[in-house]
């Protein structure tokens, strides 16, 4: 069965600073967006993996991982995975750019 | 198709239940898996509820399985729940609501009960065991509401239930039949400097005193003792011991003495129903320590997978008090009778002692007090039957003053087999931190924590993981101690500091590039670090980097764990005027402020702002950032000195405001503390601030480097001055110091005692140009800051960046 995935419109490339996060909520979910410095953009859901939970997108980014801002665990942005020795998974969504609109599909 | 599992049950959701479970499901054991457990609760560290009522850890911190454990091992809970019967014929277990479920295999793990000793009035109200989180959660409110407590039973657990009482502030005695308190652990010897140190920390004790009845109405008012004596006590708490909980296995029909019988596999006498932890009785022995309970999981884990195994042949067992400061540790015999040979030293003024028993020269017990490190290698050498040596004799007894270090821990943990437990509480091998070791790379006991579990619990096992870790890592083991100031590089602070002034570098990205950081944009720790550097360095021109600040430093306000923040206004020298309070109180009814909390440094915080309303907070209040959040200035506290008090001989309140206006804003490697006080009485708590000012009739005397946090210490008098002017001049000068030669997160508690006060008074009292050289930069740092809050407020670019929330 294949559910419907939908595209939000999340702004312009510009709102988001290069290295900080930002909070959209699409519906039910709460993303928190990145912008790595060579602006390629991510999206993870808002919700840090950690056993005591906590938002993600006021975290530290270096290069394509994020430190969380509670736990200082480190998440890979790409595929979501919490890096050793911690371990975990956050949801990541596929982030698109077309000319002045960020998109993300879920 | 997917072929059936076999259904195993576990009743009992504790430690040693639990703990069997992950080792089936570690060696791959294709079961079907249903747990009940009578908490409510997930499993959780038993072990550890001391700490929880010595209030260093949170029923939170001593979780060992949360939910989500349950589910990702597809396992199904049933907290709340207790079985009542195991039926045979059927192959069902019974839970006293009613839900029965079909098992191939049953595991016990009932575990225990606290004793409760028969004697008239043992019921009433203000009378509890040590066994859970119930009895811990009622021992930590009576400590709110009564004052006197007795615990009777001066064992492992009761003295660890009496030093917590007495941490949360009751007047405790510890009742003891017997002369000596831990009788089953220590000898005469090591009994009494228990009893004298833990007199030292506050607990009284009433010795050989049997008690008869508890007196009182409803609640308990007090002890009587075989003697005709009696002891006043609001509450008592019983730690005589335990009683294997076998109530469920009578009534299924299975063999029970004092525990539930079982075999060399833990078998009991019903087929396919098996025993472990403390329900269990093998060989005549119940075990009631965590140890043995790991070993016989280990056995049944195998066997119940059909992997090989030894058969359980009982254990060693060795005990350690987990109360803070006091170290006692046995194992095996402790007792010396005529057939044993004894090795003893006893040293009353370091307060050490140390025993070890040789039965035809094999190890087969010890006992230490004072200093424990040889305890993991002598648990080990009784565990393993040694026999005697020279060489051994020399590592334990600490007399051989040759061979080096080297040598010795080679000894211990090269000859360890790879299936021996070295975390008892976690039941983690040796095997399991080499793998970790080898297989992650790590170099710290830490990342092992992490990884394995070893050392997360009563942390008794740190020196072996210690030196597993060594051993494995040889020679980079070395390298790995003198590593830099986080994993991305291997240059220290003052490499660094050094070489952003010589090649002129200006952002952390250039820095990381130019000195080859291993993470091109460095980590959590080292980005801030160096942001503060290059502030420190270029106060002027420095472009403050958002994106290297942690959390509560971008934001300009602390982060809570639900995500919400808490804001904090300034009150110079902790005054405030009605009208800024009553702003305060409108402000924080509008925004629905969760808590509004005095804090420790005389001001006010708003605590549970939502994120999005944080800026709108800080507009409706205009009032300027108290920077709560920040390595920088929090507050100067203040007495009320001589404007009102009749004792004050100083301005405490209008120097402390003074001084909290000059110094706020500014980065410092950490927080910053500092109090005024108008006379030597020394209200406002000097001695554990990072300068502690006390004025007297002549002038001000200055105090540095003292804290109240993790690490108590009482700061240094470092000189006194007589005017106002030369006050300012000094603490301007102390900062600037600390901020030119600081580590980044380096208390002044630690950089007094790494640089030496005399060095610091050097600098700054013996070289009046010096001096005035550092207060002018200090100066010229702070002519550069401007408050956060409205800096925040006037870029709508960045504040809706981060504090902006879209809906879409």
């Amino acid at each position: 069965m294949e559910s419907t995935k939908l595209k939000y419109t999340l702004g312009t490339p510009q709102q988001f600073l290069p290295q900080i996060g930002r909070v959209v909520a699409c519906g039910p979910v709460e993303l928190a967006i990145f912008r790595t410095s060579d602006d390629q953009f991510y999206a993870v859901e808002n919700r840090s993996p950690h056993p005591k939970g906590g938002p993600l997108a006021e975290g530290i980014v270096s290069g394509y991982y994020l430190y969380d801002p509670l736990y200082d665990w480190k998440i890979d942005l790409r595929n979501g995975e919490v890096q050793a020795p911690d371990k975990g998974i956050v949801a990541t969504f596929p982030v698109t750019v077309d000319g002045d609109n960020v998109n993300v599909i879920l | 198709m997917r072929v059936e599992r076999e259904k195993l049950v576990l009743i009992g959701n504790g430690m040693a239940g639990v703990g069997t479970i992950e080792q089936i499901l570690k060696l791959g054991g294709a079961y079907d898996i249903t747990i009940f457990g009578s908490e409510p609760h997930p499993n959780y560290n038993r072990i550890m509820l001391s700490y929880v009522l010595e209030g260093s850890k949170s029923i939170e911190d001593i979780i060992l399985n949360d939910r989500q454990w349950y589910e990702d091992n597809h396992i199904t809970l049933h907290t709340g729940t207790t079985v009542v019967r195991i039926d045979e014929d059927t192959r069902q277990v019974i839970a006293d609501n009613g839900l029965s479920v079909s098992y191939d295999k049953v595991i016990i793990a009932t575990g225990s009960n606290s004793f409760i000793l028969p004697v008239p009035g043992s019921t009433k109200e203000g009378v509890v065991g040590f066994r859970d989180i119930a009895d811990c959660d009622a021992m930590l409110a009576a400590a709110q509401q009564y004052r006197t407590a007795a615990v009777i039973g001066g064992g492992l657990l009761g003295l660890e239930a009496a030093k917590g009482l007495v941490n949360l502030g009751m007047d405790v005695t510890v009742v003891h039949l017997l002369e000596d308190l831990m009788e089953r652990q220590l000898d005469h010897t090591a009994s009494s400097m228990l009893q004298a140190e833990l007199k030292r920390q506050g607990v009284k004790f009433a010795m050989g005193k049997q008690t008869v009845e508890l007196t009182g109405e409803e609640r308990v008012n007090g002890l009587r003792f075989s003697d005709g004596t009696e002891l006043q006590a609001d509450f008592v708490v019983m730690a005589v011991g335990i009683k294997p909980n076998t109530q469920l296995a009578k009534d299924s029909g299975i063999t029970v003495n004092r525990g539930i019988v079982v075999n060399d596999y833990l078998q009991t006498s019903m087929e396919n129903v098996y025993s472990v932890g403390e329900c269990t009785e093998h060989r005549g022995t119940c075990y009631g320590l965590v140890a043995p309970l790991f070993e016989q999981g280990m056995v049944l884990a195998k066997h119940l997978v059909g992997a090989s195994t030894q058969p359980y042949e009982g254990s060693v067992v060795a005990t350690k008090l987990k109360i803070s400061g006091v170290d006692v540790f046995s194992a095996g015999e402790f007792t010396e009778t005529a057939e044993h040979t004894v090795i003893s030293a006893k040293d009353e003024w370091k307060r050490t002692y140390k025993k070890i028993l040789l039965k035809d020269n094999i190890i087969v017990g010890a006992v230490l007090f004072g200093d424990v490190t040889e305890s993991a290698s002598l648990q080990k050498l009784v565990k393993q039957g040694s026999e005697m040596t020279d060489e051994i004799y020399n590592e334990v007894m600490g007399t051989g003053c040759c061979g080096g270090g080297g040598a010795k821990q080679g000894l211990s943990v090269e000859t360890m087999a790879d299936e021996e437990i070295v975390c008892g509480c976690n039941g983690v091998t040796k095997k399991a931190i080499v793998d970790a070791v080898t297989e992650n790379g790590f170099t710290t006991v830490d990342e092992i924590k992490a990884c394995t579990g070893a050392t997360r619990s009563c942390g008794g096992c740190k020196p072996v993981v210690e030196q597993i870790l060594q051993f494995v890592l040889g020679d980079s083991f070395q390298e790995s101690a003198k590593a830099g100031i986080c994993s991305c590089t291997t240059l220290s602070r003052d490499e660094i500091v050094a070489e952003i002034t010589a090649k002129g570098l200006k952002t952390t990205k250039e820095v990381m590039n130019v000195l080859d950081w291993k993470q091109a944009e460095g980590c959590s720790k080292c980005r801030p670090a160096v942001n503060y550097y290059l502030g420190m360095i270029y106060p002027d021109t420095h472009e403050d980097e958002k994106e290297s600040r942690f959390v509560n430093e971008r934001m300009s306000a602390n982060i809570q764990k639900d995500g919400t923040f808490t804001v904090v206004p300034r009150m110079y020298g902790g005054v405030t005027t009605p009208e800024d309070l009553k702003r305060i109180a409108d402000v924080s009814i509008k925004y629905d402020v969760k808590v509004v909390k005095v804090t420790g440094g005389q001001r006010l915080d708003l605590i549970g702002v939502k994120k999005e309303d944080v800026p709108k907070v800080w507009e409706e209040l205009d009032m300027p950032s108290g920077y709560a959040y920040a390595k920088s200035l929090r507050t100067v506290k203040t007495c009320v000195g001589n404007q009102f008090c009749r004792f004050g001989t100083q301005d405490s309140m209008g120097v402390g405001a003074m001084l909290e206006r000059k110094y706020e804003r500014l980065d410092f490697p950490a927080k910053f503390k500092m109090a005024v006080n108008g006379c030597p009485r020394n209200c406002a708590e000097s001695c554990t601030k990072d300068i502690g000012i006390v004025g007297n009739d002549g002038g001000w005397e200055v105090f540095i480097g003292g804290n109240g946090g993790i690490k108590p210490r009482i700061a240094d008098a470092f000189c006194k001055v007589k005017t106002d002017e030369e006050l300012v001049e000094v603490c301007s000068a102390v900062m600037q110091y600390y901020r030119e030669t600081g580590n980044y997160l380096e208390r002044t508690s630690e950089w007094v005692e790494r640089m030496g006060l005399e060095n610091i008074q050097r600098v700054i009292m013996d070289n009046a140009e010096n001096r005035k050289e550092l207060a002018a930069r200090i100066d010229f740092a702070l002519a550069q800051v401007s408050d956060p809050w409205k800096k925040m407020l006037d870029d709508d670019n960045t504040r809706s960046a981060l504090f902006e929330k879209a809906n879409l």
